[in-house]
């Protein structure tokens, strides 16, 4: 019996409304549980939008297909799957892939900017202008109690040695790239991600 | 990686050491799998590639192996020691390709030696060395013919290798101490089962056979960590495996897009494309590139990063300062800041507890749950001014100030929570552990108020500069002066930015084609020199789909390269320094599994690492490691700071001695933050803290995130050990009790896993066996399951534990070797 690999399972599948794309297979797992399947399938992303992208957990960089549709002028996530065509992947997502879509779609984000003050013992929620500005302020701040123009020797150095940045593990990385230009345009040396840790 | 994923299918031999890539990179596992179950690949006859696994715990790794070695944390050094020395006492090793394109011809200069454990040079007093004796013996002048400050003189060579002083004399002499019954007393594994092992492994050196080398944080989470690994890459260099098909050396990365983040920089010691931050005291590019670039040292060697150094560095400072870098102000090598000292992860806690850092942004990375010393780090965090957390969800971070046993209302930080973006809320490339850069599109909007982590970074940069255009400041010169060509630079498109990072020619305003054709005169930009090729005006090559659904069209060499999916650097190569996957004359090693082969006019297969149209009859033809200086592998390097060959040092909290030199245990460079600031170091012994501790991941959660995702929470729901049956008998604890683990530092009260995985060792020539703990890394104070278990969750920060002290190379902190004791509650 001719075996029905994922990739072509998942393509049946990806092909959405043509509904009756298993004939020409013969029947290769027995049509029942194929098609049962496949409808079950359809049902989720009939008409849906085909996105591409990666899965945001380690860096095998299994490829991801995302389903999405408009509904009330809004773009709802249906599903997210292995992407056949990767030749990384190949279809394939482990525990944390195949439930990435509850991490796009969590309900525990953090809603809004927030603010902690020194020696407050709660949040409080605020705008972004108000913690951008305060930010900005700290940043002027910290870079000019500890910019070093010219090291003890003489040489110019100019650095700024009392702020650092660290992240972006899960950036884009054009993200990262644009996160060392500016923080190396404030001075800093104090930059890390997580390739050590 | 020097090879990817797919590429591992072509092993006859996989060697796994720190790594459990069954668990931790499942599908990247089924590359391993198909080697196994592939006939025509394995030693001898074949019948399938064979799988090695060297690790304390037994996972599904070792279930899926041929051989299991149950192998103490951190004694990797000795273990490919020991391989090294097997190979070379019994002349396994490729012979042709050590001496055309290794450095084991190359003379040592008088004066290098190795004794009781410590190389030449060493100063106990700053526990540094100096290294000016690890160098090659030279003859005559500067080789001509190469930009300033990148040429030295020729080294001297003895192609018949039989020199005492060369390299390969010296190194078969370090490594004939590795003796099978010294690497059993100090890894553990019965000489029996080692002798098979490199039985195996000697195959490998022939050239129709080619082995992986596959390893993950296991082995760099060591004050020993780069030699660790380098160890296991002198392996490969002696057998012939670098630069083939179903060779390298593999580094599974951890995170989704680590590898992009460090190719673009967000690291301390580097620029993007591994340019070196300038230092203090070099006054301008002469100096910097003098410095910092490799050095020509065989007349035949192309040292290509040497030769090109200033054209990338050039570039790169061209796309940052744009019209402000001018050829009179040395292209303002003068903003780039030059930092005097380490910088890195632990030294941005060590200067806030010294009350020297006063900000930190932290951006999808926790400190308290990565620690090491997550008690030490909340002390550095509660001594900050303020702290800038953007993530998706709530961490360890962001809640420090009111974590258990926190005073809130006397920790002065002023802390920061900005909800930042989702990956799938935003496009961009995530760069694999195989240098695959893959495009994704955005899926969804913005959740809420959500923004992205470069829009909000673009929006504080724009207040900051507008409160020193308000109010002055310190030197606002280059913040001034830095290029925001965006449509708006407040909120740069992704795409904006990936055309940026490939550079291009201002003369024309086209994209680079090739970072061969940068320019040190000011007329190319490029962002990232190795991107340099990515983004053409033809379009982003990064989001090219044309993949297994039509491998005849798609993958035409049928080796696995498939070069039109996304893009991979440099250039698109997907195996580097392929050169070295065929012979002098460019035939492959092994013509069943080319990388690259000379046809009479070109190199053809995958891009090759080489000229496209170089001869390589040619005398002047290039040797095959083009990125070196030397041209070849190097055995032996002065770009270690802890010696030229790997040595194996005890971690820095050991249970036993150095059977090689007990007088010199551990890492005599590894740097000890905490004695170096005049802190007490607290490291433990074994008279307080009998057993080894190791830490790891499971395949149900990714470091901290998870912590917020329901399904996988179910499936892993609370902090647990997992400790060896024998130990528990011995402890009276049984599976499923609640257990105190501690350290000098810590404690974690958490669930006992008991289990066979987990084993004694016999180390030393004692019969006492050595136990190891089983520590997952993934809970702490916040998450679902944190909440549910609101009682128990007090002490379940695993780096709680962990040791601040760091790898004399990279900084790494030691996470994987550590000494605990365990009580039951």
């Amino acid at each position: 019996m001719p075996e029905i690999t994922r990739r072509e399972f998942l393509k049946l599948g990806a092909a959405g409304t043509a509904g009756m794309a298993l004939v020409p297979l013969a029947n290769p797992l027995g049509f029942d549980v194929a098609a049962a399947k496949k409808r079950a399938l359809d049902l989720r992303i009939s008409g849906a939008k085909e996105v591409h992208s990666i899965c945001p957990y380690c860096a095998v960089g299994c490829a991801l297909i995302a389903y999405t549709k408009e509904a009330n002028g809004k773009t709802q996530l249906l599903q997210i799957e292995g992407d056949p065509d990767s030749p990384v992947n190949e279809g394939r997502l482990c525990p944390k892939g195949a439930s990435a879509m509850q991490l796009a779609t969590s309900v525990r984000r953090v809603e809004a900017p927030m603010y902690r003050a020194p020696g407050s013992t709660s949040w409080e929620k605020k705008d972004w202008d108000f913690v951008l500005d305060k930010i900005a302020q700290n940043i002027k701040a910290s870079r000019d109690n500890t910019f070093v123009a010219q090291d003890a020797n003489g040489n110019v150095v100019n650095r700024t040695e009392g702020i650092a940045f660290a992240g972006g593990a899960a950036f884009s990385s054009e993200e990262g790239y644009f996160a060392t230009k500016l923080m190396r345009g404030l001075g800093l040396i104090h930059l890390e991600q997580q390739a050590r840790v | 990686m020097t090879n990817h994923w797919r590429d591992i299918k072509h092993a006859d031999l996989i060697l796994i050491n720190g790594a459990n890539p069954a668990e931790a990179h499942p599908v990247g596992f089924q590359w391993f799998v198909k080697a196994k179950l592939d006939p025509t690949k394995g030693p001898g006859a074949g019948g399938g590639a064979k799988i090695i696994h060297a690790d304390p715990r037994y996972t599904r790794t070792s279930a899926m192996a041929d051989i299991y070695l149950r192998m103490r944390t951190g004694t990797d050094v000795a273990y490919f020691g020991g391989l090294i020395n097997y190979v070379i006492q019994n002349k396994l090793y490729h012979e042709e390709y050590v001496k055309n394109y290794t450095n084991a011809s190359f003379i040592v200069k008088q004066g290098f030696d190795f004794k009781d454990g410590l190389f030449s040079g060493y100063n106990s007093s700053t526990r540094a060395y100096d290294t000016t004796t690890w160098t090659y013996e030279t003859e005559g002048e500067p080789i001509a013919g190469a930009p300033a400050g990148t040429t030295q003189a020729a080294a001297k060579r003895d192609k018949t290798l039989q020199d005492p002083r060369t390299v390969w004399q010296l190194m078969a002499k370090h490594y004939s101490r590795y003796t099978p019954e010294m690497v059993s007393s100090i890894t553990g594994v019965p000489v029996d089962q080692f002798m098979q092992v490199a039985k195996l492994v000697g195959e490998m050196g022939k050239p129709d056979k080619v082995m992986t080398i596959v390893y993950a944080v296991g082995l760099t989470h060591h004050t020993t960590g780069g030699q660790l690994i380098r160890s296991g890459a002198l392996l490969q260099l002696i057998l012939g495996n670098m630069g083939r098909p179903g060779g390298g050396m593999n580094a599974e990365r951890g995170h989704a897009n680590i590898q992009g983040n460090t190719d673009h920089a967000i690291s301390w010691e580097i620029l993007p494309g591994y340019l070196r931050i300038p230092a203090p005291g070099q006054k301008n590019l002469d100096q910097y590139v003098q410095a910092s670039a490799p050095k020509k040292s065989d007349p035949n060697s192309w040292n290509f990063f040497g030769t090109n150094y200033r054209n990338f560095m050039v570039s790169l400072l061209k796309g940052w300062y744009g019209p402000k870098a001018t050829k009179d102000n040395e292209y303002a090598f003068d903003f780039i800041p030059k930092p005097a000292t380490n910088s890195s992860w632990m030294s941005i806690y060590d200067q806030a507890l010294k009350g020297k850092m006063e900000g930190v942004i932290l951006s999808g990375m926790t400190a308290t749950s990565i620690g090491p010393d997550s008690n030490q780090v909340l002390k550095g965090l509660s001594n900050l001014k303020w702290l800038v957390v953007m993530d998706a969800l709530p961490t360890t971070s962001s809640e420090f100030w009111h974590a258990p046993n926190m005073d809130a209302s006397s920790i002065k930080t002023e802390v920061f929570l900005l909800p930042a973006t989702h990956w799938i809320e935003k496009d961009g490339s995530f760069v694999n552990s195989g240098r695959w850069s893959q495009w994704k599109e955005q899926v969804i909007p913005p959740e809420g108020e959500s923004r992205h982590d470069h829009w909000v970074l673009a929006d504080l940069f724009d207040r900051v500069k507008t409160l020193y255009k308000q109010q002055g400041g310190k030197f606002p010169d280059p913040l001034m002066a830095l290029t925001l060509d965006y449509k708006d630079p407040k909120k740069p498109e992704l795409d904006e930015i990936a055309k940026e990072i490939n550079g291009k020619n201002l003369a024309t305003g086209g994209q680079m084609t090739s970072f061969a054709n940068l320019k040190d005169d000011g007329t190319t930009t490029a962002g990232d020199w190795i991107y340099t090729g990515s983004y053409l005006d033809a379009g982003n090559l990064m989001k090219r789909r044309n993949g297994v659904a039509n491998p005849q069209q798609n993958d035409p060499t049928g080796m696995g390269f498939y070069p039109n999916w996304a893009w991979s650097w440099p250039l698109n190569r997907r195996v580097m320094y392929n050169r070295a996957s065929a012979d002098l004359d460019g035939k492959p090693w092994d013509p069943k599994r080319p990388g690259i082969q000379w046809n009479g006019t070109t190199w053809v297969g995958d891009v090759p690492d080489y000229p496209p149209t170089m001869n390589p009859k040619d005398p002047a033809a290039w040797l095959p490691f083009i990125m070196n200086g030397e041209g070849v592998g190097r055995l032996f390097s002065n770009s270690m700071i802890d010696g030229p060959f790997p040595e194996h040092y005890e971690p820095v909290e050991a249970p036993i001695e150095n059977p090689l030199h007990p007088s010199q245990s551990a890492d005599p460079v590894a740097f000890l933050y905490d004695q170096a600031a005049g802190r007490p170091n607290r490291f433990g012994k074994v008279d307080k803290y009998p057993y080894v501790a190791t830490s790891y991941r499971l395949t149900e959660h990714e470091h901290y995130v998870t912590q917020h995702v329901p399904l996988l929470v179910g499936l892993q729901p609370q902090a647990f050990v997992e400790v060896p049956e024998d130990l528990a008998k011995e402890k009276g604890i049984k599976n499923g009790d609640r257990v105190r683990v501690s350290s000098e530092r810590g404690k974690l009260e958490v669930a006992a896993l008991v289990t066979k995985r987990l084993g004694g060792l016999k180390l030393a020539g004692s019969d006492k066996p050595v136990y190891h703990i089983g520590i997952p890394i993934h809970w702490g104070f916040v998450g679902i399951s944190a909440e549910k278990n609101k009682d128990i969750s007090q002490y379940w920060l695993a780096n709680a534990l962990t040791p601040f002290v760091g790898d004399a190379n990279a900084r790494t902190p030691e996470f994987k070797a550590f000494l605990v004791n365990i009580e039951k509650l």
